[in-house]
């Protein structure tokens, strides 16, 4: 079972991610589980959602304790939760940042990379200066150094799990899919997994 | 088709799926995104329904029975305070024998104000004669609405299908969608024996003294306990179809086992788990899911259990002063083995404490032992309480 968690702001759509990510993977024929840390959380305010990856149908619910996988919707969160909480000491960290930005956050352990969201948002007219659109940016980050989710089943899923705007969303996922750096290890992951 | 949907979605799809003529509804989460869904699809002339966007729940579900009294497939969903508010027309549905289909996402009662699982909604609604069955996943709403609809119209009795808030209701996850064709055989239009008709005038709620009125409620006990095995029968058709079988009760593991976990809902999903964590360490250990409450299937439990020694049961719930409500239906199915079977009472993941192997696994070691977390309360041990 691999865990991914994103942590976002209410509104950014952490949620639509997570289930944009689980359905790709879907198919590739995994079993998958998507679920929102639901709660009285309203714009703006921190939020998480998880994916669940298996070969087998899942039956645990609920927080994944142990996530593989953390993208972080919002790099402002990082001051504020602890967003490498219990992830395995070998997680892939994927943060939408500047490049040039000062992003120590985590362990050497860690593979961290990172992925302008928001100057490709803005590029392809997803939401505003001051609210963009960028979860499906990142996503396409994520297909890049994931090492086993195929851009094309992310396009697919894009295109269905989104309501409005599919074509710039699948635009601009692909070229965050190109624009990902590395800030910390290596960029490309080990294959299997599961 | 294969599709990726969550628990409350895939309680829209069975509703279209079951061609059902009226809603009626109020929107509470978790629940809104199945009233929202299907304005959607009525609105765009996806369901050929009449959708009244009504002022309450009571309100809900009385113009569901109306409506249902008149002969239409009628489908309402609520939550927690939602379904608390509908008390009193929840007896008069069952009482007037329409085979009205509610969902119902099982979130904690306030106070302390909480949207999160909690099972004291639904059961505290036990004694109102409805039909309750609580759903494992999404393809387990999906399908047992389409049964609920089968059995309701047969039985002349209202099924409420239970999802656990956010562990079901927002949670995706793959299932299977039947085809629109396979649903209408099984599940032809319901034709009402006998419905509100101005050109064949009849009496409905009557009045009555007694004379009649033990007759009628001993008819309808009669009918609902005959639910347990209807349920069943028509499960089994359906798994003709569609080679899914949602049977009233599952057992896990349960062949050999000298001790056996019980609960409802998505937990007893994980129970399994926990079962083949403890069966790696010698434990002769199995599960069971109660997936009817009501009628309470208290033969085909017996049976599936026959030679366990020591049942542990989980509720998500509680009557207060008393214990575990899924704990006291499983001691009243068991009376005639009192003396012979140990019954250990949990009451734990309620207002968003998740259950998971890692909080089942103590349990079932504190049953055993005595050693553990858990705090006594009457007769049930609490888990997840502040010292």
């Amino acid at each position: 079972m691999v865990g991914i968690r994103f942590h976002g702001r209410g509104g950014q759509g952490a949620v639509v991610a997570s289930k944009i990510l689980a359905h790709a993977y879907f198919k590739q024929g995994l079993y998958v589980q998507a679920f929102p840390s639901f709660g009285m959380e309203r714009k703006g305010a921190a939020v998480s959602a998880f994916v669940r990856l298996d070969s087998a149908p899942i039956a645990e619910r609920g927080d994944i304790k142990n996530p593989a996988v953390v993208i972080v919707l919002d790099f402002t969160l990082l001051r504020k939760v602890d967003v490498t909480r219990c992830a395995k000491p070998d997680a892939l960290i994927l943060l939408n940042c500047r490049e040039n930005e000062n992003h120590n956050p985590v362990k050497d352990s860690f593979r961290v990379a990172g992925v302008d969201a928001v100057k490709i948002a803005l590029q392809h007219g997803l939401g505003s200066k001051s609210a963009p659109i960028i979860n499906t940016v990142i996503l396409g980050a994520y297909a890049r150094i994931s090492g086993d989710l195929e851009l094309a089943n992310l396009l697919e899923a894009i295109a269905t799990g989104v309501p409005v705007n599919q074509k710039q969303n699948m635009a601009a996922a692909e070229v965050a899919y190109h624009a990902v750096f590395s800030i910390s290890g290596e960029l490309n992951a080990d294959k299997n997994r599961h | 088709m294969k599709a990726v949907m969550m628990g409350t979605e895939a309680a829209t799809m069975a509703v279209k799926l079951a061609r059902v003529q009226v809603v009626s509804a109020y929107p509470i989460t978790p629940q809104t995104v199945i009233v929202e869904s299907l304005a959607d699809i009525i609105g765009r002339g996806e369901l050929k329904a009449k959708y009244l966007p009504v002022e309450s729940e009571h309100t809900a579900m009385s113009s569901c029975m109306g409506a249902s009294m008149a002969g239409a497939r009628t489908f309402t969903a609520t939550s927690s305070q939602g379904l608390a508010y509908m008390h009193e027309m929840l007896h008069f549905t069952a009482g007037e024998r329409v085979p009205v289909v509610m969902v119902n996402c099982n979130r904690a009662m306030a106070p302390p104000w909480n949207l999160y699982c909690d099972h004291t909604d639904s059961l505290s609604q036990r004694d109102t004669g409805w039909i309750q069955y609580y759903c494992v996943d999404a393809q387990d709403v999906l399908d047992s609405i389409l049964i609920a609809y089968a059995v309701a119209e047969q039985a002349l009795l209202p099924v409420m299908i239970n999802l656990d808030a956010f562990y079901l209701t927002h949670t995706s996850e793959p299932l299977d969608v039947p085809d629109q064709e396979t649903v209408d055989l099984f599940l032809p239009p319901y034709r009402a024996l006998n419905k509100l008709d101005v050109d064949d005038p009849k009496t409905f709620s009557i009045v009555c003294g007694a004379d009649l009125f033990s007759s009628i409620k001993y008819k309808r006990q009669g009918d609902t306990l005959a639910v347990a095995r209807l349920w069943d029968q028509v499960a089994e058709r359906y798994n003709r179809h569609f080679n899914r079988l949602h049977p009233t009760v599952e057992a896990y593991r349960t062949e050999d086992a000298d001790l056996c976990i019980i609960g409802i809902g998505t937990a007893t999903g994980t129970m399994r788990l926990a079962v083949d964590r403890l069966r790696e360490e010698g434990l002769k250990i199995g599960s069971l899911r109660l997936a009817m409450i009501r009628p309470f299937p208290r033969e085909v439990l017996q049976r599936a259990i026959a030679k366990v020694k020591h049942v542990i049961v989980i509720d998500r719930d509680v009557s207060f002063g008393a214990e575990g409500i899924v704990a006291q239906e499983v001691k009243a199915g068991f009376f005639d083995r009192r003396g012979e079977l140990r019954i250990t009472g949990f009451v734990a993941g309620v207002g968003g404490n998740d259950m998971t192997v890692d909080t089942i696994i103590p349990m079932v070691r504190q049953a055993i032992s005595g050693d553990g977390t858990a705090v006594e309360a009457g007769m049930s041990l609490w888990a997840e309480v502040l010292p």
